[in-house]
């Protein structure tokens, strides 16, 4: 079972600067979890006591987990999950 | 009614116009509000006027005052003009590597600009803004990233002029930038129809801008609420740049590069209510017209030049 989960540069040092790793799990929460099986540290860069950290934004095909569960939100093969931190933007 | 005393009156009142060749299906319509049809040309002469307004009855602006804002963008244009109407001495922090219409349009209307490193980017300037703002008390800084006047100038115009043209609207969809646009035309929406789906459109970049950007030191707009959405999206450089040339083609609708990432949405939007039979009725916010990208090289060339260009750059 295969997702690709594309990782900002930022947190390669965790990758062996590898710009996508794959994962698996049948959850965010679990997929992230395996990734820290073979990437000690990744998840609590990620993660804190109360879930998401909260300039951490993640996307399940491109979609803003936050709306779809979460940490629980449901990741199967064939995903693609998008780790990015929460910037300003463009001109406003 | 098409006559106003000002053209500070003719603020808002935009048209919502279908996008037949685009939608996928008879059932299955998208609606685009041209932001672009309001007096500075884009959707932020609404919140710039509102929060005036607000400042205005809060006794904090009076004529001679002067307002600081940073803004790089459509903010310190409709700003430049509204205070030029009232009054009021406009500054604009923005960082240095603005481009050269932007800072001949804003001193156009008298406002005075103070640029800020260009390698901070936006955060960089609020900074600098907020640093000037407590050196100047008298001096007021509107700050439309917490501003809630930004948001309820859309659901006190944007949200009830979508309604009444489109009172069987099934999703609103807007670029997400300070966030007020969806705070507060989704808070009306949500309000007045029952099951309606409030979307995030937000522009995904190319890896040099998140750079090496700790991930700690982020920024969440004080006006972002994320209850009021159903959905947020990211969407990239190379979907937007193909949607907003498909509607000068398609639509003859000549629209900003936000344009895109926001047609992008509504389109996968309609594909999703056609696959299960749903009808859809989704008005799509574009705010603002094509003219200040053109010399980014979005509307000519092959779309892979095009993206090329738009690498690094902070494109909506």
């Amino acid at each position: 079972m295969a997702i690709e989960v594309r990782i900002p540069t930022i947190l390669r040092t965790f990758t062996g600067g590898a710009k996508s790793v794959e994962g698996s799990g049948d959850t965010l929460d679990e997929l992230i979890s395996d990734l820290d099986s073979r990437h000690s540290g990744l998840r609590d860069r990620l993660v804190d006591d109360s879930g998401l950290r909260r300039f951490v934004n993640v996307y399940l095909n491109d979609e803003d987990v936050r709306f779809l569960g979460g940490l629980s939100a449901t990741v199967k093969d064939g995903d693609t999950v998008t780790v990015l931190p929460a910037v300003a933007g463009g001109a406003r | 009614m098409m006559r106003y005393d000002s053209l500070l009156d003719a603020v808002g009142g935009t048209p919502l116009v279908g996008l037949p060749h685009l939608s996928p299906g008879s059932e299955q319509r998208l609606w685009a509000k041209l932001e672009d049809r309001n007096p500075t040309g884009s959707v932020k002469d609404r919140a710039a006027l509102w929060m005036v307004r607000a400042a205005e009855r809060d006794g904090l602006l009076s004529p001679g005052r002067t307002v600081l804002e940073p803004t790089s963008g459509n903010t310190g244009i409709s700003l430049a003009m509204i205070c030029r109407l009232r009054g009021y001495q406009l500054i604009c922090v923005m960082p240095e590597n603005t481009s050269a219409e932007r800072t001949q349009l804003l001193q156009m209307y008298g406002a005075r600009i103070v640029y800020s490193p260009a390698a901070g980017g936006s955060n960089e300037a609020v900074r600098v803004a907020k640093r000037l703002a407590a050196e100047n008390p008298r001096w007021v800084m509107l700050y439309q990233y917490g501003n809630e006047a930004n948001a309820r100038a859309h659901y006190e115009s944007t949200g009830p002029e979508i309604l009444a043209d489109l009172p069987e609207i099934t999703h609103f969809v807007a670029g997400l930038g300070t966030t007020g646009t969806l705070m507060g035309t989704g808070r009306f929406l949500r309000e007045h129809v029952p099951g309606v789906q409030v979307v995030a459109a937000e522009p995904r970049y190319g890896e040099l801008v998140y750079g090496l950007r700790n991930m700690d030191e982020g920024f969440v707009p004080e006006l972002y609420d994320d209850t009021v959405l159903t959905s947020r999206y990211s969407v990239s450089a190379a979907d937007a740049l193909r949607r907003t040339r498909e509607l000068v083609a398609c639509e003859g609708i000549f629209a900003g590069i936000s344009a895109g990432c926001v047609v992008h949405v509504g389109l996968a939007l309609a594909a999703k209510a056609k696959a299960a039979g749903r009808r859809a009725d989704i008005a799509v916010l574009i705010a603002d017209g094509g003219w200040k990208y053109l010399s980014t090289g979005a509307y000519s060339g092959t779309l892979a030049e095009a993206e090329a260009r738009l690498e690094g750059e902070l494109w909506a």
